[in-house]
């Protein structure tokens, strides 16, 4: 690089800050955000925030097939549900209940489902997939809703909140407001590793499938067990969004396993922004309060989902990238 | 002797009813694939509102069967009314679409069944409704009563699917169709007005699941959720009987739902449905891209 | 050629700038066709001969520049409309309806708005007095026909539409020396039955033969333009821009 030869003229450039420092102040603005509403916020809003966090990170999981690998999946809402039924059965066959263990349940039921489901829906491209990950989460859905001994059918299942403990040091009850920090703080995290693993080798070459499946194969990349994989990792953070939501809420339902969850889940996508990861967070929280606002505006019957379809399409059509999409650049680098 | 007892153990009475149930069951069924297998072959477009076309059509069957009593102008109402919808749904929300990813499409039509699937709810209420049959009135099968009206819907439902092909062989807008679904740029390089023809088969399409949804109506109760288990019976059809392929997804209707049936004979129909995944499994193993397809080169 | 040059060309391309998504492929390509000529167009792969013909046809949309047919603006119109206009296409590999039948695939350029049976029985006979081959094939699904019949097959539908102008993309492309023979003589035809042709081509002893004028395009441009019999096929101009 050559130098330019020194100008007395030249103005004293201002010093910038670097991509890095700008995310990270962001990224620690809305944590103290976060982790200061639940002191000022009424009950129901507090409640809320931790459901748009939970939902965030089901949509955040979904992204890493949307927005990086270019799969549109609908089998979303199997993860999750297994996620949750797996929590579930912890909580309700040890006592007391524990949440390691529920978590542990949690995720291997749904690392199973993903890698069942990853194994047979990865051989087809596109379309083709995410009408077979919709018919698996359908498959899903008939079983639990069916095999009333084990899973409660229809009703579901209800169970205790197990405490936030590490066996051997501590237990303490969660509270309102420590569930909801206990929630950020895994939202939090599972966003930060999964930005480092989407920025990873491995992320480069999923973005790679996503801009030219075709030409990323013939450089000699396994693209089949590319996908599979991360088939598996979204299929984990989603399970563990479902763990999230059982502890939160106490119960387990077979409505959460139906594909129109998987549906919400993409709508989540598509409105924040794919391929930002925080984006489908966004996009979760923006859903989620123009359904409230609707509801208290128009009363409960109101049929929500009538105008916030409406504004889906508009915005497939006129906003395809959401929206913070104008950030995916930035947010990526 | 061993045999006559395997033989005589064996319900050969509710397997002939199933049989006929399945028939009956898959023509609708074939009715509502090929709609879909249409609208897929000519645009790429995988409908996820079919289901509520579906829906929609049962309800306008209905309304108007109980303003006027006359159930082959419910069906006949109900198929023009949802065939322009589709029209609509087209020209706004697909066109738009054309060129772009086609997964968008799929997230469109989503939405679109969202608002249908909602509006249904608003205006009807959760509790079913009853499409009275145009005629009862059972024969004799072995000892057990068959309805006549089952039997028609399958005739009908065949009739429909007949007069589509030979719409599509003869005529001037079925070699449209045809060249189109083939190649849709040459089509438009020998001045067929290919937007149009997008146009009229995703109409061709929704009429025909509308059409679906009356002859159903009678069999179950109509409500807004009907529509979402035969959007998804109807996307395995297509997918076990080769995307794009209308006579793959006849048979694979008329197979599947024939299995089903079978299957109900021993467990509940809640489980049975279990059976056209395995079909779909299986197919996805082995044949995936149909079962009823030549295997590619 | 000066003949031409005071009447109103039929085709008009001025200065046409189209991109292949990122690639930018034509960079400002000029050129005309007047009505009843017979214009080749040479060049070697790539150069853009076969996307100069698609975006007249409407396939592909310019990012610049200009077409007109006699005389008005056809840039950015659908292709459908441009062959109800007089515009046929025949592209390279041919592309015929495979799963329809000879007849069927007719009928796709047959059946217009305007058209009396009669006149549509006369277009009928004289195609299949070109193409014999084809009224004994008229029932076969076009998928079974062979290379040369493929071809064939594919300039008579474009026939139908009774076209002012066919934009014909190396239509000797494949076919065996016999076949390039017959293309020539279905050339003079339609130069005489009053239809103008735009020809790519790789083949220029056939270009030379059929057409009045030549261009010859390099790099997504007319580097140059010269009446067909001032050139040769061994001319220092032809070996710059298309010898090996």
């Amino acid at each position: 690089m050559t130098i330019a030869p020194l100008d007395n003229t030249t103005p004293i450039k201002k010093t910038r800050l670097s991509h890095n420092a700008v995310f990270w102040i962001g990224f620690s603005v809305v944590m103290a955000l976060l982790i200061i509403a639940p002191l000022v916020l009424p009950e129901f809003w507090r409640r809320f925030l931790t459901e748009v966090l939970i939902w965030g990170l089901l949509a955040m999981s979904s992204d890493i097939l949307i927005g990086y690998t270019g799969m549109v999946s609908f089998g979303h809402s199997a993860f999750f549900g297994l996620g949750m039924y797996g929590a579930a059965a912890a909580l309700l066959m040890f006592s007391p209940p524990s949440l390691l263990l529920a978590l542990a349940f949690g995720l291997v039921a749904s690392a199973l489902v993903a890698l069942f489901v990853a194994y047979f829906s990865t051989r087809l491209r596109d379309i083709y997939f995410a009408i077979t990950t919709l018919i698996f989460s359908q498959i899903f859905y008939v079983i639990i809703f069916t095999w009333t001994e084990v899973t409660g059918g229809e009703n579901g299942l209800n169970f205790r909140r197990p405490p936030l403990a590490i066996p051997g040091l501590f237990s303490v009850q969660f509270t309102s407001e420590t569930m909801h920090w206990f929630v950020l703080a895994v939202v939090a995290g599972s966003y930060l590793i999964l930005r480092r693993i989407m920025h990873s080798p491995f992320g480069m070459v999923l973005q790679s499938i996503r801009e030219n499946e075709p030409r990323t194969r013939a450089i000699g990349y396994p693209v089949q067990r590319y996908k599979i994989v991360a088939v598996m990792l979204s299929g984990l953070f989603a399970g563990l969004a479902g763990v999230l939501y059982a502890v939160q809420n106490r119960f387990a339902a077979p409505d959460f396993i139906f594909f129109l969850i998987s549906g919400e889940t993409v709508i989540f996508n598509v409105m924040g922004g794919i391929g930002t990861l925080v984006g489908p967070i966004v996009g979760a929280g923006f859903f989620l309060l123009l359904r409230e606002l609707l509801g208290r505006l128009f009363g409960e019957q109101f049929p929500y989902l009538i105008p916030l379809g409406v504004i889906f399409i508009v915005m497939i059509i006129f906003l395809p990238q959401g929206l913070l999409g104008f950030a995916r650049r930035w947010l990526n680098r | 002797m061993e045999l006559t007892a395997i033989l005589l153990s064996i319900p050969w009475d509710q397997i002939l009813i199933q049989t006929v149930n399945g028939v009956v069951t898959g023509m609708i069924l074939a009715l509502i694939a090929s709609g879909l297998t249409l609208i897929f072959g000519i645009m790429d477009v995988v409908n996820f509102a079919h289901g509520e076309l579906f829906m929609l059509g049962a309800y306008i069957g209905v309304v108007v069967l109980a303003t006027t009593g006359n159930f082959w102008l419910a069906l006949l109402m109900a198929t023009l009314v949802v065939a322009l919808l589709g029209a609509a749904i087209q020209i706004a929300t697909l066109r738009p679409l054309i060129g772009r990813d086609p997964l968008t499409t799929i997230l469109a039509t989503f939405g679109v069944s969202l608002i249908l699937q909602n509006y249904a709810l608003w205006q009807f209420g959760p509790v079913a409704r009853k499409i009275q049959e145009p005629f009862t009135g059972r024969f004799n099968l072995f000892y057990l009563e068959y309805p006549w009206y089952r039997l028609m819907i399958a005739a009908l439902s065949a009739a429909i699917i007949g007069g589509f092909w030979l719409f599509l062989k003869y005529g001037k807008y079925g070699i449209w169709i045809r060249a189109t679904t083939q190649d849709r740029v040459m089509a438009q390089a020998m001045g067929i007005p290919v937007p149009w023809v997008h146009t009229a088969a995703f109409a061709i399409g929704a009429g025909m699941a509308a059409a679906s949804g009356v002859l159903f109506g009678p069999l179950v109760g109509v409500n807004h959720t009907m529509g979402l288990d035969w959007v998804l019976k109807a996307f395995i059809v297509v997918v076990v009987g080769g995307m794009g392929n209308l006579g793959g997804s006849i048979a694979a209707a008329i197979f599947i739902s024939l299995l089903e049936a079978y299957a109900s004979i021993w467990v509940s129909p809640a489980q049975a449905v279990i059976v056209s995944f395995i079909v779909l499994i299986l197919t996805l193993l082995f044949r995936p891209t149909g079962l009823f397809v030549p295997t590619p080169k | 050629m000066n003949a031409a040059v005071n009447a109103t060309p039929l085709i008009a391309v001025d200065d046409l700038h189209t991109f292949y998504g990122k690639s930018h492929v034509l960079h400002g390509v000029t050129l005309h066709v007047s009505p009843g000529e017979v214009v080749g167009l040479l060049g070697r792969n790539g150069v853009g001969k076969s996307t100069t013909l698609k975006t007249i046809m409407g396939l592909v949309r310019p990012t610049g520049g200009s077409v007109q047919l006699a005389g008005s603006s056809i840039t950015g119109l659908p292709p459908h409309k441009l062959a109800r206009m007089g515009i046929g296409y025949v592209p390279e590999d041919r592309r015929i309806f495979r799963l329809l039948t000879v007849m069927e695939n007719l009928r796709t350029g047959l059946d217009r708005e305007g058209v009396s049976e009669a006149r549509k029985q006369e277009l009928l006979d004289k195609v299949f007095s070109y193409f014999p081959v084809l009224g004994e094939r008229r029932n076969q699904a076009g998928g079974t026909l062979s290379g040369g019949e493929q071809q064939m097959l594919a300039i008579a539908r474009a026939m139908m539409l009774e076209p002012k102008i066919i934009l014909l993309d190396e239509p000797t492309e494949g076919l065996m020396p016999r076949m390039v023979t017959q293309i020539r003589q279905i050339i003079d035809v339609l130069h005489r039955e009053g239809v103008a042709i735009l020809l790519v081509e790789q083949n220029v002893p056939l270009t030379l033969e059929s057409s009045e004028r030549v261009y010859i395009m390099e790099k997504g441009v007319v580097k140059h333009h010269a009446a067909a019999r001032d050139l040769k096929v061994n001319d220092a101009v032809i070996h710059q821009y298309l010898g090996v």
